[in-house]
């Protein structure tokens, strides 16, 4: 993601190679994880013998960790439009509340993940627990990714090589960010707003 | 990493470290190369490997099938080598060889120095080339897949396939789609965004356009069979219960992400294909394209319809009968855009002053192949016949008319076509007409008698027969047409190395060796390191075409001025490229290391996921450019004075 020549050139879309690239690439991830809710759709009813969704959710918890969640979205803005600005310090201000933030929502999904375990929902306990795990982990691991950018934009910044300049950088990692936090709004309606079947 | 002082050296050189390769001509140059063109070699080299070893693999199962009660294979090597003639064909010959023609072909179509991403574009093939082989150790680690290419569960779970052959399958197979993803990514956006002054959409070779659409199906269809990977590989590895009935797992799921992916991945294998011969047929017709437009956008339809009729795969597995009108329905309206295609390259030639050199064979050569496997296939579509048909050879007979008779016949077409353009001397043409007749013959004798047999009644994929039920005579026909295929093969393999041989030592062919339309022929024979003197200026469809012909006062088409006086002669220098990078390979050569450890040992996982993400973090600070490298500095033009005037510089990322 380093800012490189392709920037000072005029491009055919006029949008630069790396903004491009990551919209076609963000394209290709509502497939994956298109395909990773159908699967959990057609799975939440088939909890064989271990727990049912309905009766193991936690609502009023998962809703918090996904305001922490949507809350960075704001804080990715702002440390766009501070190093936009050219307001470096801000901008790692606002880096790394984005990526504790991120980091929070980490923290619940482990949480919430040995609670469940505790309770009975293994990886293997029914195709309903693996979907779920699935699901939920591929979301998570999309997370850590977006958090460790970010900590590598953090660090480039304090470094000096993150500025005012390489301010596309912060704004297509702020796409995959924001892309993140969309999908999750997608995946906790339908795992935790959508009724779900009880035992 | 060691730890750089001030912001001062940081500014100045990301990190320091990492320095960049020079270029060269050994094996080294080979392996750190993002030049598109050397890319495109390496794929081309690598799929023609993978496809002799699929062939192989064809062989042995038609040696197995040639009598009744074949004794050449048991059951179970029987199982590994059809599985493995499936993947090799399409992941690691058929998607290959087409990745080959769009690397080296896209930039210079649309007049650009390189891809918008040379080193993702090395990281592509690297990746690809680590999925092949982890597949192929398969064999001597455990055992094959044998589960067939599209791995029906709950058959390939752990139960009814302990070997870790599928476990090879899900991991070699998830590799190379990152691949073609990443590829297809990259390709996308070279066409959108790195297109010549001029050169609009609609003045964009068909091949450039089929191209383009493939790289969108690419897109979005990899993503779903990752995913179907990822189940299966977690299935299989960590007792995940996607696919296991005793607890409600549905094996319906696994077919409906395969073929969600694999009926576009029809259309990714056809469509280059396509493309090729879009290119072939107007310059040996020496007429432009029959209705450009229609050909531009039935191949956009194909691209979109290509998502709505994936459970026609599916008729016999209760899927329900209104899924299968739908479905029926959208079958028969698919083959709407493909018949659109083959009238418009009739009409092409219709009253063209028509030039059969070996290129134009094998392209009329698609137009009547596939228009057989095209009917066959419009029987699936009505569903009663279908009913009949499935799992019958007859169903292995229409998808070979269509994946032999319309991809392989293209991609023969595209190499005779280009092997001038790429290697600078012709291939001979004689012997490339004797290798289409022998291919023809082959292929049709191999193929047409499974029609036969699937309509009496042979399964597919059983590994023997007894006597008694009529199939001695066709499979022994069957058998004796695919070794005339082997030939047609060996053919072209003398082909190219009696050419090279003939052509060393001389000069290169010289421009234009086919009257061609399209802009890379631009360049002279081979392609120069740095593409293009000059970004061209295109001003018409068929640009180097119409630099070549005019009218004069009747409207009559006259010649207006020599390929020599067109062409450019490569004598450019100091054009800015993008340099050689070692972390493609370095990132690649970590992912078999992952696939192995993932399989056996998970500590293996971690020297593999060491180098990749050594890999990226190098790949990131590497030195952005080397002023000092520009193309004029290093190479044969060395003491040319003569200062180019174009001269942009290529993105480097």
């Amino acid at each position: 993601m380093s800012d490189t020549a392709t920037s000072d050139h005029a491009t055919t879309t006029g949008m630069t190679h790396n903004k491009l690239a990551m919209w076609v690439f963000l394209g290709s991830e509502c497939l994956l994880f298109g395909a990773l809710i159908s699967t959990y759709l057609v799975y939440r009813g088939r909890f064989a013998s271990g727990p049912a969704p309905g009766d193991i959710f936690d609502i009023p918890f998962t809703s918090v960790s996904s305001f922490v969640l949507l809350m960075s979205s704001l804080t990715m803005v702002l440390a766009l439009s501070a190093i936009k600005r050219g307001d470096l310090r801000n901008n790692r201000l606002w880096l790394l509340t984005t990526a504790l933030l991120g980091s929070l929502f980490i923290g619940g999904q482990v949480y919430e993940f040995t609670t469940f375990f505790r309770e009975g929902l293994g990886y293997t306990t029914s195709p309903f627990s693996s979907a779920f795990f699935t699901l939920t982990g591929f979301h998570g691991v999309h997370v850590s990714l977006g958090i460790i950018m970010l900590m590598s934009m953090f660090i480039s910044s304090l470094r000096g090589s993150l500025r005012k300049e390489h301010s596309e950088t912060v704004e297509i990692i702020g796409l995959y960010w924001h892309f993140v936090d969309i999908v999750w709004i997608f995946i906790f309606t339908v795992i935790y707003l959508v009724p779900s079947p009880t035992s | 990493m060691t730890a750089t002082t001030t912001v001062e050296d940081v500014v100045d050189q990301p990190l320091g470290v990492y320095t960049r390769p020079t270029g060269g001509n050994g094996w080294r140059d080979w392996i750190t190369t993002v030049d598109h063109k050397k890319i495109g070699i390496l794929y081309g080299v690598a799929a023609l490997f993978f496809f002799v070893v699929g062939g192989i693999e064809a062989l042995l199962i038609r040696l197995q099938l040639a009598t009744p009660n074949g004794t050449v294979l048991g059951a179970d090597m029987y199982n590994q080598v059809f599985t493995m003639h499936g993947v090799t064909m399409i992941f690691l010959a058929a998607m290959p060889l087409s990745a080959a023609f769009a690397n080296y072909l896209i930039p210079l179509q649309i007049g650009a120095r390189d891809v918008a991403f040379p080193r993702l574009n090395a990281l592509s093939f690297w990746a690809f080339l680590a999925g092949g082989i982890v597949l192929n150790l398969s064999w001597v680690m455990g055992g094959a897949p044998d589960g067939g290419w599209f791995g029906y569960a709950p058959n390939t779970g752990i139960v009814f396939s302990p070997s870790p052959g599928m476990d090879f399958y899900a991991l070699g197979l998830q590799i190379t789609g990152v691949a073609s993803l990443m590829s297809s990514i990259n390709l996308t956006v070279t066409v959108l965004n790195m297109r010549a002054p001029g050169m609009t959409l609609f003045r964009m070779p068909v091949f450039t356009w089929m191209m383009l659409v493939t790289q969108l199906l690419l897109v979005f269809a990899m993503p779903v069979i990752a995913v179907a990977l990822f189940l299966l590989t977690f299935s299989r590895l960590f007792g995940a219960r996607f696919f296991d009935p005793s607890v409600g797992g549905d094996a319906l799921l696994w077919q409906h992400l395969f073929w969600i992916f694999g009926h576009p991945e029809v259309y990714i294998l056809i469509l280059p294909s396509f493309g090729i011969i879009s290119e072939v047929i107007p310059t040996f017709s020496r007429k432009p394209i029959f209705g450009y437009p229609f050909m531009v956008f039935s191949g956009i339809a194909i691209g979109f319809m290509g998502w709505g009729v994936w459970a026609h795969h599916m008729f016999v597995s209760g899927i329900g009968p209104i899924s299968v009108a739908a479905f029926s329905l959208s079958t028969m309206f698919i083959a709407v855009p493909t018949g659109v295609k083959i009238l418009n390259w009739m009409a092409t030639m219709w009253g063209g002053r028509i030039k059969f050199s070996a290129p134009m064979l094998f392209a009329v050569g698609v137009v009547s192949m596939f228009t057989i496997g095209g009917l066959s296939g419009v029987t699936h579509a009505i569903s009663p016949a279908d009913t009949q048909q499935t799992d019958t050879y007859y169903i292995v007979a229409h998808f070979h008319y269509v994946i032999f008779g319309g991809i392989v016949f293209g991609l023969f077409a595209g190499l005779y076509f280009w092997w001038p353009k790429v290697f600078g001397h012709m291939l001979s043409d004689g012997v490339g007409k004797v290798n289409f007749w022998v291919m023809l013959v082959g292929f049709n004798l191999t193929f047409g008698p499974m029609h036969v047999l699937g309509l009496q009644g042979m399964s597919r994929r059983i590994d023997s027969y007894s006597p008694g039920f009529g199939f001695e005579l066709w499979n022994m026909v069957s058998t004796i047409g695919s070794f005339l295929i082997a030939l047609s093969i060996a053919i072209f393999v003398v082909n190219v190395i009696m050419s090279a041989m003939k052509a060393r030592g001389q000069a290169p062919c010289g421009p234009d060796p086919w009257d061609a339309r399209s802009l890379e022929w631009l360049t002279p024979n081979p392609t120069p390191v740095h593409n293009f003197d000059e970004v061209p200026v295109v001003e018409s469809l068929d640009e180097f075409w119409h630099r070549k012909y005019g009218t004069d006062d009747d409207g009559r088409v006259v010649r207006v001025a020599s390929a020599e006086e067109v062409c450019e002669d490569g004598s450019a220098v100091g054009v800015h490229l993008p340099p050689p990078s070692f972390w493609p390979i370095v990132f690649a050569s970590g992912l078999p290391f992952i696939a192995l450890g993932l399989i056996f040992n998970l500590w293996l996982t971690v020297p593999g996921g060491l180098l990749v993400v050594m890999a990226i973090y190098a790949w990131i600070f590497e030195p952005v450019d080397d002023p000092d490298a520009a193309h004029g500095d290093h190479d044969d033009h060395e003491g040319d004075e003569a200062a180019a005037d174009t001269i942009e510089e290529a993105p480097v990322v």
